[in-house]
C-alpha cells in the first residue's frame, strides 16, 4: 500500500499506484458469463492517458468539473482517473435518477464535461432540459452503436489523443469531488469533498480492512456512492488489488461472481444482505433432519470459537459448503448505506462470515464508525474510525443525543449553499442529524433521526421536500410530506416510511377519485421514493411570513395524533 | 413472431405464477412494484425468468426506471 501521508491528492496517489503495481490485475469486467475486460494497472494507464490528454486538448483545466453517469464498469474508473489526472473535479451522479433529475444536477454542479453511457444519453437527449446547461461543452458517450444518433455527443472510445498528458497537481484542500448526498427537488445537497477527505478516510479504513495485490473486490454498489468510490476504486487501487465489475446485477450472476473470481471483499446494502440471508436460510431449512443437526452443531462450534474475534481459517473448514458458495476466500462483507438489522449481521457472523457493519454519511467522508470485529457486535455500529472525533450532544435522560463528528474527512461544505453548510457544520463539528449513544465499550448505538428524512434499505437518502413536487396541484387546500419516524420517533432505524399529510378545503373529503389521483402521482416516483400512507389533518398548516410551511411546528402538532389511527395505508 | 399483446399476456401470466398472485388480477398498466409488492431485487429475479422464457438478453439499462408491465413488454418485444 502507498503511504498516503506523502500525497497531496487522489490523482497523485493513483498515478504512483499505476506505476508501482503495473503488472497486477486491476480491473475485471464481466457481462453475464462472458468476461469483457481484464486490465492490468499498466493497461489501465494506457487507456486513461489518451483520454486525459484529449480532455486537456479540449480546454479542460485544473478545477473544471466533469460528471460521470454510468453503471459500474471499467470505463467509469478510467474516466474518473483521467479527470483527476487533468486536475479536474469529479461529479459522480447516480445513474438511477430520472433524466429530469440528471439535468437538474448537471446544471447545479456547473460541470463542463459529461461522461455517460449511450442508453442514458439517449434518454437525456430526449428529455426536456430544465433551464439551460450552457456550460456543458463536451459530452462523451460509451458503447454507442454504429450509425447511432449521438445528439451532439462524441464517442468515448474515439475521444483520445496519443501524446502524453501533463499531470496537473492539486493540493489536499482542493475539491476532488462533488457528491450529491440527496436532493433533486428544491435544494440539491452537493457535498464538496476535498482530496484530504479521501486520503484520510482511506488511511483509516484500510487500517481495519486492508487490501493487497491479489485481493479481489466485487463492486456492486454504484460507484457514485461514497462507499464504493472508496472501497471499490481508491482503496483497492492504492493497494494494488483487483476490482471486479458486473454489467448485470441479476442475483444469479452476482452469486456466480463470488465463486468465479474468489472475491475477498464485497459491499452490500442491507436489502441485498437480507436477500442473501433469506436464500441461505431457505437452503438450511431444506436440509434433511440428520444433516441439519450436524450443520447446527457446526454453527454452534463456530460461534464458540469466534466469540472474541473472527477465525476465518477455522470457519472455512467447519462450514466449508457455505464458504465455498462465497468463493472460499471472502474476508468480510462490508455493509452500509443504511441501517442493518442486528439479526441479519449475527446470522452471517455465526456462519463465520464477518460483516463490517458501520455508520457514516457522505458529508462525513463515508464512514464514521466501523465494527472492528474484536469482538463482533451486531447491536452497534462499531467504534469511531482512527482520526474521527465523535460526540453525542444534548443527551436526554437515557444518554441519547445527536451524533456529531469532527475529522479531516468531513466535507468542506454544500456547493453554493452557505446557509445549509452553516447549519450542518457548527464550530467544525458536523451535525449528523442522527440520534445515538455510546455504550461502556465505546461502541456507538443508533436510535433514530433528528432530521426529517429516511434512508431506504437500498441506501437511498430520501428527503420529503424532494418528492413533494409530484403532488403539486393536488386538489386539496395544502399538503406536505413527512418522514413518519421524524414525527413519531421510534428509536429505530428500520422500517422508515414517508407520509403524505393533506388538509382539505372546507367540506372536502377523501374520495376514491382523490385517492386514485394520489396513487397515480405516487406511482410516478421511483419505487423507493414513494409515500406509504396518507394523513388527513384538519387544521391550517403553520407558515412563516413568506408562507413557507413551518415543518417542525407542524410535526409537533402531528405528533399529538395516534400514528396507528391517523395514517391510512396508501 | 409474437404480437405485443401476446408478449404482454405472457409476462402477466409469468408474473402471477412466480409471485403467487391470482391469475387475471394483473393488467398491463399495473405498477409491478406495487401490485406484486416486490422490491428492486425481486424485480431483477423476475427479469431473469422473463429472459429465460423469451430466450433473450435484456440489459439492465433497458429496464431502468420501468415499473409497469406494458412498458416492460415493449422493451422485451423490441428484442424478440
Amino acid at each position: 500500500m502507498l503511504n498516503l501521508a506523502n500525497y497531496p491528492s487522489i490523482g497523485a496517489a493513483l498515478k504512483d499506484a499505476l506505476d508501482q503495481f503495473a503488472s497486477e490485475v486491476c480491473l475485471i469486467e464481466s457481462d453475464r458469463e462472458r468476461e469483457k475486460e481484464r486490465l492490468t494497472y499498466r493497461d489501465f494507464q494506457q487507456r486513461a492517458h489518451p483520454l486525459a490528454r484529449a480532455l486537456q486538448d479540449s480546454g479542460f483545466k485544473a478545477g473544471d468539473r466533469a460528471a460521470i453517469i454510468m453503471t459500474n464498469q471499467s470505463k467509469w474508473l478510467i474516466s474518473a482517473y483521467a479527470i483527476f489526472y487533468a486536475g479536474g473535479v469529479l461529479v459522480p451522479l447516480d445513474y438511477k435518477l430520472t433524466s429530469t433529475e440528471h439535468w437538474q444536477l448537471l446544471q447545479h454542479s456547473g460541470v463542463t464535461r459529461l461522461v455517460t453511457e449511450f442508453p442514458i444519453w439517449r434518454q437525456l437527449a430526449a428529455s426536456p432540459v430544465p433551464g439551460t446547461v450552457s456550460n456543458l461543452v463536451t459530452i462523451l458517450v460509451t458503447e454507442a452503436p454504429p450509425n447511432a444518433d449521438l445528439s451532439g455527443a462524441q464517442r468515448w472510445e474515439e475521444f483520445r489523443t496519443e501524446a502524453s498528458p501533463a499531470f496537473v497537481p492539486r493540493t489536499r484542500k482542493d475539491p476532488a469531488t462533488i457528491v450529491y448526498s440527496s436532493g433533486t427537488g428544491g435544494r440539491p445537497k452537493g457535498c464538496v469533498m476535498t482530496h484530504e477527505n479521501y486520503l484520510e478516510q482511506c488511511v483509516a479504513l484500510t487500517s481495519l480492512y486492508p487490501f493487497a495485490p491479489g485481493f479481489r473486490y466485487l463492486s456492486i454498489l454504484p460507484t457514485n456512492h461514497a462507499i464504493d468510490f472508496m472501497v471499490g476504486f481508491f482503496g483497492p487501487f492504492i493497494c494494488g488489488a483487483t476490482v471486479v465489475h458486473l454489467r448485470t446485477l441479476r442475483p444469479e450472476f452476482v452469486r456466480e461472481a463470488f465463486t468465479k473470481y474468489k472475491i475477498t471483499y464485497v459491499s452490500l446494502v442491507p436489502l441485498v444482505l437480507k436477500n442473501l440471508q433469506k436464500g441461505l436460510q431457505a437452503r438450511f431449512d431444506e436440509l434433511p433432519a440428520r444433516k441439519r443437526r450436524v450443520f447446527d452443531a457446526l454453527v454452534a462450534i463456530n460461534k464458540t470459537f469466534t466469540k472474541s474475534r473472527p477465525r476465518l481459517g477455522l470457519s472455512r473448514r467447519l462450514l466449508r459448503q457455505v464458504h465455498d458458495n462465497f468463493g472460499g476466500e471472502l474476508q468480510a462483507i462490508i455493509v452500509g448505506g443504511a441501517f442493518t438489522e442486528p439479526q441479519t449481521l449475527q446470522f452471517f457472523y455465526d456462519l463465520g462470515i464477518p460483516v463490517a457493519n458501520g455508520y457514516g454519511l457522505t458529508e462525513a467522508g463515508t464512514a464514521i464508525t466501523v465494527n472492528d470485529l474484536h469482538p463482533f457486535r451486531a447491536d452497534t455500529v462499531g467504534k469511531p474510525l482512527p482520526g474521527m472525533e465523535v460526540r453525542v450532544v444534548d443527551p436526554d435522560a437515557d444518554g441519547i443525543g445527536q451524533v456529531t463528528v469532527r475529522s479531516k474527512t468531513v466535507m468542506s461544505g454544500y456547493l453554493n449553499e452557505p446557509e445549509l453548510t452553516a447549519e450542518a457544520i457548527v464550530d467544525g463539528w458536523l451535525m449528523t442529524g442522527d440520534l445515538g449513544r455510546f455504550d461502556r465499550d465505546g461502541h456507538l448505538q443508533l436510535f433514530g433521526r433528528k432530521k426529517n428524512m429516511i434512508v431506504t434499505e437500498e441506501g437511498k437518502n430520501i428527503y420529503p421536500e424532494d418528492i413533494e413536487a409530484v403532488f403539486d396541484s393536488l386538489p386539496v387546500k395544502e399538503f406536505c410530506v413527512f418522514a413518519a419516524n421524524y414525527v413519531w420517533p421510534q428509536r429505530s432505524m428500520v422500517g422508515e416510511q414517508l407520509v403524505l399529510v393533506i388538509h382539505f378545503e372546507p367540506g372536502q373529503t377523501l374520495t376514491e377519485e382523490l385517492r386514485r389521483d394520489i396513487v397515480l402521482r405516487n406511482g410516478r416516483l421511483l419505487n423507493y421514493k414513494r409515500v406509504h400512507g396518507i394523513l388527513v389533518f384538519d387544521e391550517d398548516f403553520p407558515r412563516t411570513a413568506s408562507l413557507k410551511i413551518k415543518r417542525s411546528v407542524l410535526a409537533e402538532r402531528l405528533a399529538q395524533l395516534d400514528r396507528s389511527k391517523a395514517v391510512q395505508s396508501l | 413472431m409474437r404480437t405485443i399483446e401476446q408478449t404482454t399476456q405472457e409476462i402477466l401470466d409469468l408474473a402471477s405464477k412466480h409471485f403467487n398472485v391470482p391469475a387475471g388480477t394483473l393488467s398491463p398498466d399495473d405498477d409491478f412494484f406495487r401490485k406484486l409488492g416486490i422490491d428492486s431485487l425481486q424485480t431483477l429475479e423476475m427479469l431473469s425468468h422473463l429472459e429465460n422464457h423469451f430466450g433473450i438478453e435484456l440489459p439492465d439499462y433497458e429496464v431502468q426506471g420501468v415499473s409497469d408491465f406494458r412498458t416492460l413488454a415493449s422493451r422485451i418485444q423490441s428484442r424478440l
